[in-house]
């Protein structure tokens, strides 16, 4: 029942493309959230306002909507972009719609009382959120960020739907080519499942990591 | 010109037709995580480990793992076990079963907020296991998840689009297809994230509504 061997090096190709295109627009998320989360907050309404409206509005729509918007109708515009481009960009503002509500709830969780004392201490409010507030928050952004790169690497299947050889388009490549389909779906899957363990645990490895010295111990 | 008016009114009918399918494959796939969602969080706190554990494995991967590749695997492998279904069923039974993982979640949360005394009194009672989950457990478990279960329909119905891998006529498989005959793919993409995202902006402000509701209901 298993999958011969020789299937495994396209499979592994095609796992490549995901992992690498799971990175890059995750960094891209994780740049947006912070940027749209912080600016929610902000003091210019003009800044609160732009984040109201990327945050909604990616939220608001369907990831392969967006993908597939991006493919189709950018060149349109005269602005052609490379498929993986599309992908990385696509997804990156998605999830970052997504993690700029992480940002604000976290950030919003820090008692008012660290706010005061970084004020009292003469603290600017940059030099605050820099050195008071984002460390303590980040720690609590680190299991729902978690979360969303898992959803992230889910996304990224879709990829498949622009042309982009990933996981899932090898997958269908080699069931088109075999009809070996119960097999090759079932390892493209456990292949999915693997990575994302191994997600899970480099967060929880993190975790560990920032709590130290943070007097909040995790539970053993 | 960019944007071909006449061309937009003459497939937002069709558009709209499809958004119909969408809208009874979200709320299809809906029920089937409300019901399916429930069993599996009952499941996983069962006493009986050959239970609780094969399930609480079987949800992890499935929330895991991509839903595009699930339903490839569903449309591909399950005609070869002798289950012929169509698309569209196909389709519903992928989101009910992916989405079921998540609403087990939202689920066990309400069950956990359900005090202990609530159990040892229905003990007390002389309560069976099953009258106790229908008459005091669950009463007081869902009212409090109502509303996050309702933010899962909209995920769900954000995540219909995928149906159109496995040719299910929703919105994006029509606008593809108007798409593909006239090499002018900006109008139907651009309608169909319109509609998306008039409906789940509606959508989350009756849930916002509903919480609000609740909430009250819960105080009075």
């Amino acid at each position: 029942m298993l999958l011969p061997i020789e299937f495994y090096g396209n499979l592994l190709q095609g796992a490549w493309t995901t992992i690498q295109i799971t990175a890059m627009a995750g960094l891209l998320a994780f740049v947006c959230a912070l940027l749209a989360g912080l600016g929610r907050m902000s003091s210019w309404r003009a800044v609160r306002w732009i984040s109201v409206t990327y945050v909604e509005f990616f939220r608001g729509t369907s990831a392969l909507v967006q993908l597939f918007w991006l493919f189709y109708a950018l060149p349109l515009f005269g602005l052609t972009l490379s498929p993986m481009v599309v992908a990385v960009i696509g997804l990156g503002l998605h999830i970052g719609a997504y993690g700029a509500e992480v940002v604000r709830s976290a950030i919003q969780a820090i008692p008012k009382g660290q706010h005061e004392a970084a004020l009292a201490l003469n603290m600017s409010p940059g030099l605050a959120m820099r050195r008071i507030i984002l460390p303590q928050a980040t720690i609590a952004m680190l299991p729902p960020f978690n979360n969303l790169m898992i959803e992230l690497l889910k996304a990224t299947a879709l990829v498949s739907l622009i042309t982009i050889t990933d996981l899932t388009f090898q997958g269908q490549l080699l069931n088109t080519a075999t009809l070996r389909t119960a097999q090759i779906f079932g390892a493209v899957l456990i292949i999915y499942f693997l990575i994302a363990i191994a997600i899970t645990s480099a967060f929880r490895m993190l975790e560990r990591r920032l709590s130290v010295g943070r007097g909040r111990r995790m539970a053993r | 010109m960019i944007w071909d008016w006449d061309y937009a009114f003459a497939v937002a009918p069709k558009l709209l037709d499809a958004l119909i399918v969408t809208v009874q494959a979200a709320l299809a796939g809906f029920a089937i995580a409300l019901v399916l969602g429930l069993l599996i969080a009952l499941a996983r706190r069962s006493r009986f480990l050959w239970l609780s554990l094969p399930v609480a494995g079987a949800a992890e991967f499935i929330r895991s793992t991509p839903l595009l590749v699930q339903l490839y695997f569903l449309f591909f492998v399950m005609p070869g076990f002798g289950f012929q279904m169509s698309p569209f069923l196909t389709g519903v039974i992928g989101l009910g079963l992916h989405y079921a993982t998540y609403t087990a979640e939202v689920y066990r949360a309400g069950l956990d907020a359900v005090p202990r005394g609530q159990w040892e009194a229905s003990v007390a009672l002389d309560f069976s296991p099953f009258h106790t989950l229908r008459a005091i457990i669950l009463p007081q478990a869902l009212p409090p998840v109502i509303p996050v279960l309702g933010n899962y329909l909209i995920a769900i119905f954000k995540d219909t689009p995928l149906l159109s891998a496995i040719t299910v006529l929703e919105m994006m498989q029509v606008a593809k297809i108007e798409g593909s005959e006239t090499f002018q793919y900006l109008e139907p993409l651009t309608i169909v994230g319109l509609l998306f995202l008039i409906v789940s902006l509606i959508s989350a402000l009756l849930i916002g509504r509903l919480e609000r509701h609740l909430g009250t209901l819960r105080r009075t």
